[in-house]
């Protein structure tokens, strides 16, 4: 089978300092893989680099496209990796506000980026929007507020709405039950695990909840200083975690 | 379809001076379908670190165990899921879902993940479920908040919802009334007839020697010490 993503010795730094180094993996169709590490470990720099938003000094990040097969996102062109981020890749933001914008209304904010890959039809537009906001419990009512009218909840599920509509096979997720209260964190969670087996989609979930990646994704990864420290198979890391951060990061988990 | 050869583990605890403590050494034992084998031992034996290191859950230091041509030991990842999704089922003593989500969907799970159509996914879960008398009115709603038996049961439903070629039981008639002991000792039964590998831990000596074959007794891989 071949890897929707394969990164191969990934590194950016910041001046003299590394924001992560020596990163390799394989990310296959329908997988989900967890990133985990305190904060400063590396880990969004690395999500950026994955996603386009930030270039990497060295490495490659090959993706599987549609059309032409594994193409290295670094080296493609700027409007080729844009197009890109618009169809078959998705990014939800930890602050929804990032995301959304906010001074337009939430069917547009889910329009728009079916408008960005050619939808011009109104009506259907406005029917897939609607259907979104359906699948992420947000009110058909709403379909016309503004997202600043919305509960922080509520506007990271509107975010994932506008985000999911073009139909992506990749969704990066920066802490995306970040900041929110534990009962509005576990009706996310049960939503975006429904929309991934559902939708097939594979996914790279960023996050220092050990909680969320436990139940969202398959394979973890434990960085510490801009370097992976190790991976594996989620439960296993988390119930046999062989490098001693991993033990430190799993055992000062506060029961509850 | 279970092979165990050579088998040791120890756990290193960085953070505590570097303790590593050898838990299993030179573990030998095969099950073949419809076998079952139940792991003894006394508490600390190390009976449930031989049942997670064949699910995959914890990393074997040395030795191979091989489950239907799968070598967990050595196998990627997305190979130990696939296996976990097509032929290797673990009934744990906890139940561990997604707050939310209803029981029905719960048991109803490893079916769908195996491309199984909702509606014959649905009725084999609803038909478990009424075996091992979950009352009806609960199936719409979450377990996590069930007692601790309706969420053993819940566990085991979902655990038989697929006819897994090889099975793991860890305590499965623990915390269960007589009848619902005996519903859980028929699917065992069931599960052995059907050609499935089991190996169970049984504290229960009468469920023990009802559905197992043979005996296996973990404290003989127990390291000697140096």
């Amino acid at each position: 089978m071949t890897p929707l993503l394969d990164v191969r010795n990934l590194r950016k730094t910041y001046g003299g300092r590394i924001g992560c180094t020596d990163v390799s993996f394989c990310l296959y169709p329908g997988e989900v893989l967890g990133i985990v590490g305190e904060s400063g470990s590396g880990k969004s720099t690395l999500l950026n680099c994955l996603a386009g938003h930030q270039a990497p000094d060295t490495g490659e990040v090959i993706f599987d496209t549609r059309v032409n097969g594994p193409q290295d996102t670094v080296t493609m062109s700027e409007p080729e990796r844009r197009m890109l981020g618009r169809t078959d890749w998705a990014f939800v933001h930890q602050n929804p506000r990032d995301g959304l914008r906010m001074r337009i209304s939430a069917g547009g904010n889910v329009g728009e980026r079916l408008m960005a890959v050619g939808a011009r039809h109104y009506g259907e537009i406005r029917e897939a929007a609607g259907d979104w906001l359906d699948r992420v419990e947000i009110d058909m009512g709403r379909i016309d507020d503004r997202p600043a009218a919305f509960s922080g909840g509520m506007q990271q599920r509107l975010q994932i709405a506008r985000n999911l509509v073009t139909g992506p096979r990749l969704v990066f997720m920066d802490e995306p039950t970040g900041g929110l209260d534990v009962s509005v964190q576990a009706r996310l969670l049960d939503l975006l695990r429904g929309l991934v087996r559902r939708l097939g989609l594979s996914a790279i979930i960023v996050t220092h909840d050990l909680a969320v990646v436990r139940l969202l994704a398959d394979r973890l990864m434990v960085m510490k200083g801009g370097q992976v420290v190790e991976t594996g198979l989620t439960d296993q890391v988390l119930d046999d975690p062989q490098h001693a951060y991993t033990q430190l990061l799993v055992s000062s988990v506060l029961q509850v | 379809m279970i092979e165990v050869e050579n088998l040791s583990k120890s756990f290193t605890l960085h953070n505590q001076g570097s303790a590593v403590i050898p838990v299993l050494e030179g573990a030998d034992f095969t099950v073949r379908r419809g076998e079952c084998v139940a792991l003894t031992g006394e508490s600390g034996a190390g009976k449930s670190t031989v049942m997670r290191i064949l699910y995959g859950n914890y990393l074997a230091q040395g030795g191979r165990v091989t489950i239907g041509g799968v070598d967990l030991t050595r196998a990627e990842p997305r190979q130990i899921l696939a296996l976990r999704r097509e032929t290797l089922g673990y009934v744990s003593q906890f139940l561990r879902v997604v707050p939310r989500v209803p029981t029905l969907e719960v048991v109803a799970e490893p079916l769908r993940a195996l491309g199984v159509e909702d509606d014959a996914a649905f009725a084999r879960a609803r038909d478990l479920l009424a075996r091992l008398r979950i009352p009806e009115r609960l199936w719409s709603l979450s377990p996590t908040t069930f007692s601790g038996g309706e969420q053993q049961r819940v566990n085991i439903a979902r655990g038989f919802a697929h006819g897994y070629p090889a099975l793991l039981l860890d305590e499965p008639t623990a915390s269960l009334d007589v009848t619902n002991r005996e519903t859980v000792l028929q699917l065992i039964e069931e599960a052995k007839a059907g050609g499935a590998a089991i190996v169970g831990i049984f504290h229960d000596v009468e469920a023990r020697s009802r559905v197992a074959d043979r005996e296996v007794d973990v404290s003989r891989f127990t390291p000697v010490a140096a």
